[in-house]
Order: C-alpha cells, then structure tokens, then sequence
C-alpha cells in the first residue's frame, strides 16, 4: 500500500506535501515532491485528491494482493472519478457523486 | 545546532486537530471570543481518523429510541465496564452534532420525508469522503481560532497540578515551541503501532487505525501524572485481509454472514458483540476451520457496484483489490482477520479517567475524542459531542479561574536542551526504525498481540514489561538529522510508555473480560469480582495500579464531580 510521485508531471506546488496526515512527502533540490519512505503510506489517498497534475499514483503492495496495478482520482466539484490502470493497459473508470450518500 | 525559539501565549490550546479537536476549536469560535491555539502534527484538512472518509455515523439516535438506549448497547457491547454517566452525556448529543454537521456541509442519505435513512439501530448513511476537510474548514475560519499546522507536542506544562502549557516543535524547521496556555484540551486520538501489525513489510502502515496516532496524549497524561482507565481493554478490529479495510459495511449492507471454509456460519456460536466476532473467527482458524470470510457470493451486480463506491469513500485499496483481483464480491466471498491490538477510546474504554465535563485529573486540562476513557462506542458522532462537552466546560473553567499562574520556562528550557540533544547527537548504531520493530516484536510475543492469538499469561507480561523498559533508555540516545526525526524519536517514546501501561493493566486484570481483546491464560474466565475499573497512575517513572467502583446508572447520581466521580 503505497504512492508513487511522478516526477515528470510533478509541478512542485506543493499541495500533496500540506496535506499527507503523516508528514510523509517532501520537496526534492529540484522542487519536485517524493515519499520519504514508501512503507510509511497508510493508503488514505489525500494526496492523491490533491494533486491535480495526476502526478501521485496509489498502488497495493504485493504483500496485500498488488500486481501491478495503480489508481488515480480527478476531482470535479460534485464528481470523483477514479481510475484503475492494470499493468496490460487496460482501465476501469468508477464516478462517485459526492451529493449521493453511500447505500450501505 | 540550536533551535529557534517561539514563544505563543493563548487561552484555550487543543493538541491534535482531528475531529474531537476541530470541533472543539469550532464551538468555542461560535460561543466566546476566547483565544483558541490548534497544535497539529500534520495538517488539519485530513488528519486524524477521517483522512480517507468514513461510511456511516456510527453512534445515532434513530427514531423511536432514546439516549439510555445506547447506553445500555454500549454497556453490554463492553460487559459491563464502562462509564455510564460519560456515556450518557455523549448520547444526549450525539443527533445535535449530527444536525451541525449537516448544515456544514455533509451528505446524510434521506428518505422521500426528509428523515435520514437509518442502517441497523444506531447509525445513519452518509457521503463521509470529505468530512473532514469540511470540519478543519469550520474550524480554521472561526476568528479567534489560529491553527498552527506541523507542530508536535510532546510535553506539558504543569506547575502544583495545574496546566500552564505545551512544549513541542515544527516537524518542517528547527523551532521549538513554547506555549503558555489558561487551559489545554488534549485530542490527540488513541494508539497504533504499538503491536507487530497484519502486514509487517512492505505494506506495515495498512492498518485499521492511523498509523500516525502514536498515543502522544497517553504518554503526555502517564509522565505528568494524570489518571488514567482501562488501557487493557484493547480494540480488535475484523477487516477484510491485507487491506484491513471495514467489514461493517458489507455485513449490515448487504447482511453477509461470517463463514468458515466449510460455508458454515460461526457467527452465532460464538456472540455477536464486537470482540465475540474476533473471537469466532481466531477460534475457528485455530480449529482449522479457517480461513474465514464474509459471504458475498450471489450478491447483485448492482450491490457489488455500490460496495465499490462505498469503499472508495472510505478505504480505496479495498476497490482497488477486487479491481485488482479481477473477482469482486459477488463471485467471491471477502476473507476476514483479525487486527493487532489498537489502545483506543472512541472504540473500548482506554484514555484518562474524566468527569462529565471531560476533565482529567490534571487542573485545567481536558480530554475528547479516542483519548479520553471510560466511554466506548463513541465513534465520529460521539468524538464530536465530547469535543463539544470539553469546549463548554473549557468556557466555564477560564471564566472563574482567576489566580494567574506564574509560568516559569524551566520546563520548556530543560526540553528544549533534550530536543538539541537529539539533534547534535552522533548516529549510533541504533534508530527509532529498529527499536520500534523490536518494540512491536516484544508485544506481539509476550503482551498478547496477532502472533498468540492474543494471549498472554503473568509470566508473558513480566518479559515484556522488563524488555520494553529496556528499550526506553535506548531511546534517549538517539539522533535526528532533522525534526522529522525528531518527530519520530518522540513517538517512538510515546509508544513505549503506552505499552507499559498496557502491560501492567493487562497484568492487573486478573480475568478474560473480553475474548480476544484481551486472552490472559492464567484466567480464562469471566469474574463478577472483576466488575471494576482498573485504572493507573505513572509515579516516578512506574505504572501505579489502582482500582475504582463502577459507575452505573443507578450510582452516577451519587458519582457527581463533587462526590468524587473523576476524583482529583
């Protein structure tokens, strides 16, 4: 369970560094984000929602069932759209109103 | 290298900006002008519990019942130890709070009559994925409410029994802060980590509580001598496997039973209070009946898709594993585990010994939320109505507190020197990284944890409180590159201290209580002798013991503040 920060599309703003509950993100000499240690990710995705470049990747560790495969979300005022990459390319799209409650 | 010093003066300061801690800072900036300081360890937008969402209100009065009713839940759900009148005190505002929280912002599901949809008794649905931004925001715009984000509290400041004040530092620069305040409001959440967890590798920090709640608010009340409750009843949590992500929402959603490998509901055998349904589930893996799951197979396509977005607003890495796995619930059952054990009052009844204003032992200074005891099942809703019980009673306090107390700095210079310790001292060959392992590694062997199905015996406890004490002064000798570290020296610290005072109330407790909670071999039945609290006090670096009376209904009249209920 844990993030990974591309650096390439990283603009350094610095958002996701503000809100990880647990400190973890830090700004590089070049100004770009990255996790000071991946095994310290507890996998709430707040810098996930943060990042408008989609430039944080969420991902499970192999030891909790990850193969490969990594999730992003678009934040929209009213709409979260995730999407789940699988390593052979291939995508599913979930849409979440935050006007809808959960059913269960 | 030295530190920078800020000095900060405030009325009210409340450690840890999480949801009793923001919603505290919030009824305060509505009713007084009073000066209020937030001290956030990260930042407040999604810190605490609610970081990733949460799927229901747990604690409600749904229609046609009453208060004393969740009360009596509780009571049962805990056998009988907990504390009544803090219980119902919480109960009483549980739907107040919820109705503020609505005109906030949340989304609570309605039916066609405007009345929220209630799941099961006691809990309503809503849309929690942004709850807490929407909290942290009603909070930092109240005027006289200053957050200061990215400082670590680790000590107070007491002088003849009295609060004066915090001391910590900025995770982000070398500042130490020194704060003077008429009044401290600790909620700082409960304990994590403190047990070798599920997933011990890669994946150490998928656990069920937040990881970052290191218990900063034990160890702060345990070293200035606050008294403190029931740290052996310890919270087990059922999770699905490896994502250790919430089974509730597909047990009362979709009313899947608890299977075994042969497809033979365990549940019932076993009870269905919070610790039976752990318990059930260890025993029949003990059994080799395991593994265990929810039974999910045969559920509709259209459930399946409201699971996945129900756990998208909550615990994303459980969608992301059916995603993943290519199989969602409907074609295959979810398999469950027990947790490693959490010290954690919102849950069970861990935290300081408190009044029905939510004062502790210390004068001055109060406790809400997972670190304040005695009231269990409090989940969102109920840290909510005692963050508003504290700020209330936290009003009421600075308008007849009138002697000034002279705030000498030697405390906070004497800390100040032990941060700069850390951060001139040369590496050695041990770090916060490795003793925390071998820390997680002892109470996992010896104090009950995953790998004895949580069992213990006084033999077992006497090992590892002697091997955990060994760690501590191990811990004095650490250095820190940067405050960072320094950050996690101290949490380190405050995790040791904790467990010592879980060790000695788990020896102190001369039943099983609570199955799986809490397994103590040498006593593996329930007492009616044992319908006490066992509560603690640090003294001269030692867990105190000490036992109080039950507070029940019928007594609370004769417990008041007065009488002694929360003595000081």
């Amino acid at each position: 369970m844990s993030i990974r920060i591309q650096k390439s599309k990283c603009v350094g703003c610095g958002r996701c560094i503000e809100a990880c509950p647990g400190n973890l993100i830090k700004k590089d000499k070049e100004g770009k984000a990255f996790i000071r240690q991946v095994r310290d990710c507890w996998g709430c995705t707040s810098c996930i929602k943060e990042c408008s470049r989609d430039a944080i990747r969420f991902f499970l560790g192999a030891d909790v069932g990850g193969r490969g495969a990594s999730m992003i979300v678009s934040e929209k005022p009213d709409i979260s759209t995730w999407t789940v990459e699988k390593p052979d390319g291939t995508q599913i799209t979930i849409q979440v109103n935050k006007k809808d409650a959960n059913k269960y | 290298m030295s530190m920078r010093t800020e000095r900060i003066k405030t009325d009210v300061l409340i450690i840890g900006g999480g949801t009793a801690g923001c919603f505290a800072a919030y009824v305060i900036g509505q009713k007084s002008n009073k000066k209020v300081l937030i001290a956030e360890k990260a930042n407040i937008k999604r810190s605490g519990c609610l970081a990733a969402g949460v799927n229901a209100l747990n604690a409600y009065i749904t229609e046609g019942r009453v208060p004393q009713d969740y009360v009596d839940y509780a009571k049962k759900d805990a056998h009988g130890i907990v504390r009544e009148d803090l219980l119902l005190t919480m109960s009483e505002r549980l739907n107040h709070v919820t109705k503020v929280m609505e005109d906030l912002g949340l989304v609570i599901l309605k039916d066609e009559k405007g009345k929220y949809v209630a799941r099961g008794n006691r809990n309503i649905k809503i849309n929690g994925e942004n709850m807490k931004p929407i909290l942290a925001k009603a909070a930092a715009e109240q005027e006289n409410v200053t957050v200061l984000n990215h400082v670590n509290i680790t000590d107070y400041k007491t002088e003849k029994g009295k609060i004066t004040g915090a001391v910590g530092f900025s995770v982000n620069e070398d500042i130490f802060y020194d704060i003077d305040a008429e009044a401290v409001l600790c909620a700082t959440g409960g304990a994590a980590g403190l047990y070798r967890p599920n997933n011990p590798g890669f994946s150490r920090h998928k656990m069920w509580y937040p990881p970052f709640n290191t218990g900063a608010g034990y160890a702060m009340g345990l070293l200035s001598g606050a008294e403190m409750t029931t740290f052996e009843m310890r919270f087990i949590a059922l999770r699905c496997k490896d994502t250790i992500a919430p089974t509730g929402t597909i047990a009362q959603g979709v009313g899947a039973r608890q299977v075994n490998a042969h497809g033979d509901i365990y549940e019932t055998k076993y009870g269905l209070t919070t610790s039976q349904r752990v318990y059930g589930t260890v025993m029949e893996n003990r059994e080799g009946k395991g593994p265990c799951y929810l039974r999910t197979e045969g559920i509709s396509k259209e459930q399946e898709q409201d699971l996945y977005k129900a756990y998208l607003n909550m615990a994303p890495s459980q969608t992301l594993k059916w995603m993943e796995a290519g199989k969602g619930p409907s074609e295959e059952n979810v398999e469950i585990e027990g947790t490693e054990p959490y010290i954690v009052g919102g849950h069970t009844a861990s935290g300081y010994w408190v009044d029905n204003n939510r004062a502790t032992t210390i004068e001055g200074l109060y406790a809400a939320g997972d670190v304040a005891g005695g009231c269990p099942q409090k989940y969102v809703t109920g840290a909510l109505a005692e963050g508003e019980i504290a700020a209330e009673a936290i009003l009421e306090y600075l308008d007849r507190k009138d002697d000034e107390v002279q705030n000498l700095s030697e405390i906070a210079a004497a800390k100040k020197s032990e941060y700069e310790a850390h951060l001139n001292a040369p590496r050695s060959l041990m770090n916060a990284e490795q003793l925390e392992e071998a820390m997680q590694k002892i109470m996992d062997q010896y104090a009950g944890g995953i790998g004895t199905d949580y069992r213990y015996s006084e033999t077992s406890l006497a090992k590892a409180d002697e091997k955990i004490a060994a760690l501590l002064p191990v811990v004095d000798t650490l250095a820190a590159s940067d405050t960072y570290e320094l950050m996690q020296i101290y949490e380190l610290r405050e995790r040791l201290i904790v467990c010592r005072a879980v060790i000695a109330h788990l020896a102190a407790r001369k039943e099983t209580r609570w199955h799986s909670f809490g397994e103590n071999t040498d006593y593996p039945e329930q007492s009616e002798e044992w319908m006490k609290y066992v509560n603690s006090r640090m003294e001269n670096g030692e867990i105190r013991i000490l036992y109080r009376d039950l507070i029940t209904k019928e007594s609370a009249d004769s417990n008041t503040v007065a009488k002694g209920a929360g003595e000081r």
